[in-house]
């Protein structure tokens, strides 16, 4: 089957998924439950994709460990999001080098 | 140029960083199954998300058939429904629906995190700066990943591996500082992730962040329903 028709099936579905509730939900939702639903969502997708895969994220768990603890403490102190992010890599990085 | 625009660029740049250390290895995996480095690079510009993509590529290289890239698709990104639902309720009244048709192509779960991090509702340029930058980093990435092969040394690109997360955390962690419901389904979900990861292991990682994700926030949302108030903010 040709490759084309795979990217274009791929591409569509993947847009119609985000399209179809961004687009088409304009009204503000009543339900005090719903709303508190998807306040919650974004945190609790977040987490879960971090927890555990953040420690499997460099390849090496203490160089991964060492670069959480670094990103918790800044982001604790409300540091810029690119400096923990950066901040966290570099850590990473650095213990590598020392072990 | 309008200055929500520039915003969303600057907002933005992290992402780039990080899409273009992930989006590196998903042009080589994509180049290593036999794609070429223009297909690898159109799926990237296309899809804009990393599992939908990995597990794309799986069903092309095995030549799966249509109806399972449509599943797969289905159930890998079926979270971003979710999370265009939620900021549905935040967008200003510019967007109008042909920008929401336009935007919705670029929500990722890294620019639906910082969006739904704004305190501000959301406008059509900040949107679009955020996703062209996002944009160009995932796809520069793809190509150079799938032209030049490895391009840095192991130890950076496996260092760049925890950009993303380091991300995640400081768009999580400040917030459930001030505010212990947040605090609470951010544990919960945690939790619930481990157990999907060391003892639940039958479920695909796909499914297990969209339970963790649902059975958080639901308990959050029976335990602690938010006020009035809050929702103006």
């Amino acid at each position: 089957m040709s490759i084309a028709i795979y990217i274009i099936v791929m591409a569509a579905v993947t847009y119609v998924i985000r399209m179809i509730p961004f687009t088409f939900f304009n009204k503000k939702i009543k339900s005090r439950f719903i709303r508190s639903f998807l306040k919650y969502i974004p945190y609790a997708v977040l987490s879960a994709m971090t927890i555990p895969a953040i420690f499997y994220s460099t390849g090496d768990i203490i160089t991964a460990a060492v670069g959480t603890i670094v990103a918790v403490a800044l982001a604790f102190f409300n540091c810029p999001l690119i400096v923990v992010a950066l901040a966290a890599s570099l850590a990473a990085y650095i213990t590598n080098l020392i072990l | 140029m309008n200055s929500r625009f520039i915003k969303g660029i600057s907002h933005g740049i992290p992402i780039c960083l990080g899409y273009l250390s992930v989006s590196f290895g998903f042009g080589i995996t994509a180049a290593a199954s036999g794609l070429s480095t223009i297909e690898a690079s159109i799926i990237s510009a296309s899809n804009l998300t990393s599992a939908g993509q990995a597990a794309g590529v799986d069903v092309i290289k095995t030549g799966g058939t249509i109806l399972e890239m449509i599943l797969v698709q289905l159930i890998i990104n079926i979270r971003y429904s979710l999370m265009g639902l939620s900021l549905s309720q935040k967008l200003d009244r510019k967007f109008t629906t042909p920008h929401r048709l336009l935007a919705s192509y670029g929500i990722t779960d890294e620019i639906f995190a910082v969006c739904s991090a704004q305190k501000q509702p959301l406008t059509p340029a900040y949107m679009y700066g955020i996703i062209l930058i996002s944009m160009l980093g995932w796809v520069t990435g793809t190509f150079l990943g799938a032209s030049a092969g490895q391009l840095l040394p192991p130890s950076i690109s496996s260092a760049l591996g925890i950009v993303l997360y380091g991300m995640f955390i400081a768009i999580v962690v400040p917030p459930s500082r001030k505010n212990k419901s947040i605090l609470f389904v951010t544990i919960v979900a945690a939790l619930l992730s481990i157990l999907f990861k060391y003892v639940i292991t039958a479920i695909t990682s796909g499914f297990a962040v969209i339970i963790c994700a649902i059975g958080a926030a639901a308990i959050g949302a029976l335990l602690f329903p938010i006020d009035d108030e809050e929702v103006e903010e």
